[in-house]
């Protein structure tokens, strides 16, 4: 019951930090791939996308590649705050965002490509800045898609599992989200654990996205 | 004072090279669909940057190709009204309007919305979305958001060519009262003739993305400059002709 209450409370933290990440840093990316053109413009695309069709072992081996201890960053960060990311539950953010981020860039990116760009034409006309005009046109007119990029992004932090295993471990009581927690008991030969833990993990999907829907709805 | 325009520009293999200058008048570019006039209205606006040239408003030089001189969009003072009219979806009269209104305080701001917005017929409307209200309320909503923030000139790129005639011609007595009120370059686009000829105190006749003449509508109508002009004005033309001579035969036979 503890392994279920911590990996559940675990999952949803690691989810919502994760998802807060990936729309402010999807909400720049997408606006600069939809409206501006610079060199390594798709280098970017394809390095974004990747963790997308990559099995999760793989990204993760990439993680681990740059934030490991040895790793190329890490080994700095390491170095000034003897402090490694990797076993943490920090990392399990970070393996969350790095898989979920390419559903917010590309449903965001088509959603942002999609706002007249008569409106935009008017906005500068009127004398507003580049910036307001994202703000108040632009972001507001995609908000289905950004909404929509959100929640599969929120959807896919919280079912993350490959990646998280490669780079945070499965640590009881400090980094086994439920997922993993899942994979362990069901591992370990303790069934019904591992079926209350999927039960309960696929109602909270299944309202999740229920509640998703009805506010999308509501909200355009 | 006014608006000169000097500029070339080259797009997709056409050329545009176009240079009149208009005071405190109403000016329409009349030619067919194609031959630059709406190039002409983006490359003043400063959505598009000429290859030469220069424009300058009331003095002030918003463009110039020597000097290197370029000023955004932001940065001029235009009202701007394409045809698609280009209103914000998802922001009602009221917030459409005032959101022309950028830079000015509170109260400026919310006094001039409703001097414009009784003035432009508009109470009632404040708080409908664009999709809500008629063609005819939809013009004036773009004409009151490119107005209220009182732009040095306005750009009007066939802003009434969605109406039906009756409002049509409604829309273009609005606009010289309009005009009368707020006395600034305004530079109108059409191919209509019969709209040229009915709002224009000057015409700047487009052949090709060349000027193939600049005067009154008299001078154009009764003095063609060339033959590109004569089939231009041709159809009003023919058209007062047959109603002359039905009135003739009426009065005769």
């Amino acid at each position: 019951m503890d392994t279920l209450l911590f990996s559940l409370k675990l999952s949803l933290q690691v989810a919502t930090v994760a998802t807060v990440f990936v729309v402010i840093i999807g909400l720049c990316t997408s606006y600069l791939l939809a409206r501006r053109n610079f060199p390594g413009k798709e280098l970017l695309d394809i390095l974004l996308t990747l963790p997308l069709v990559l099995p999760p072992t793989v990204t993760g081996y990439y993680l681990i590649v740059l934030f490991g201890r040895n790793g190329l960053l890490g080994r700095h960060l390491y170095a000034w705050t003897g402090w490694s990311i990797m076993f943490t539950w920090y990392a399990a953010v970070l393996a969350s965002f790095v898989v979920a981020l390419p559903l917010m860039v590309k449903t965001t990116r088509a959603a942002l490509e999609s706002v007249d760009e008569e409106l935009i034409r008017a906005s500068y006309t009127l004398g507003h800045s580049e910036f307001r005009t994202a703000m108040k046109v632009i972001f507001p007119l995609a908000k289905r898609g950004i909404f929509a990029g959100t929640v599969l992004s929120f959807a896919r932090a919280m079912g993350e599992f490959g990646a998280t295993l490669m780079v945070a471990g499965n640590i009881p009581g400090r980094t086994n989200t439920m997922p993993l927690a899942i994979y362990s008991a069901a591992a370990s030969g303790d069934r019904p654990q591992a079926v209350i833990m999927v039960v309960i993990f696929t109602l909270i999907s299944g309202i999740f996205l229920y509640a998703a829907n009805k506010l999308t709805r509501r909200l355009i | 004072m006014g608006l000169s325009v000097s500029i070339k520009k080259k797009v997709n293999g056409f050329i545009l090279d176009a240079r009149w200058e208009i005071g405190d008048e109403l000016a329409v570019l009349f030619g067919y669909s194609g031959s630059g006039k709406s190039l002409t209205l983006q490359l003043i606006a400063g959505l598009m940057k000429p290859n030469h040239g220069s424009i300058g408003l009331n003095g002030k030089t918003l463009f110039d190709s020597e000097s290197g001189s370029n000023l955004a969009p932001q940065e001029r003072s235009f009202g701007y009204v394409i045809q698609n009219l280009a209103l914000f979806p998802h922001m009602t009269v009221h917030e459409n309007i005032l959101y022309g209104a950028h830079g000015l305080s509170r109260t400026e701001r919310d006094q001039r919305a409703g001097v414009i917005i009784d003035r432009f017929q508009l109470a009632g409307l404040e708080k409908k979305y664009p999709a809500e209200i008629s063609g005819g309320q939809k013009q004036r909503v773009a004409l009151a958001r490119a107005l209220i923030r009182r732009p040095a000139a306005l750009l009007l790129d066939e802003p009434f060519s969605a109406l039906d005639n009756p409002l049509r011609v409604e829309m273009q007595n609005f606009l010289k009262e309009i005009h009368r009120e707020f006395p600034i370059p305004i530079v109108f686009v059409t191919h209509d003739v019969f709209e040229a000829f009915a709002i224009a105190d000057k015409i700047i006749v487009y052949v090709n993305g060349k000027i193939a003449q600049i005067g009154t509508p008299a001078e154009v109508f009764t003095r063609p400059a060339n033959s590109d002009v004569e089939l231009l004005v041709r159809t009003r033309n023919r058209l007062l002709q047959s109603v002359e001579s039905a009135q003739y035969d009426a009065t005769y036979e």
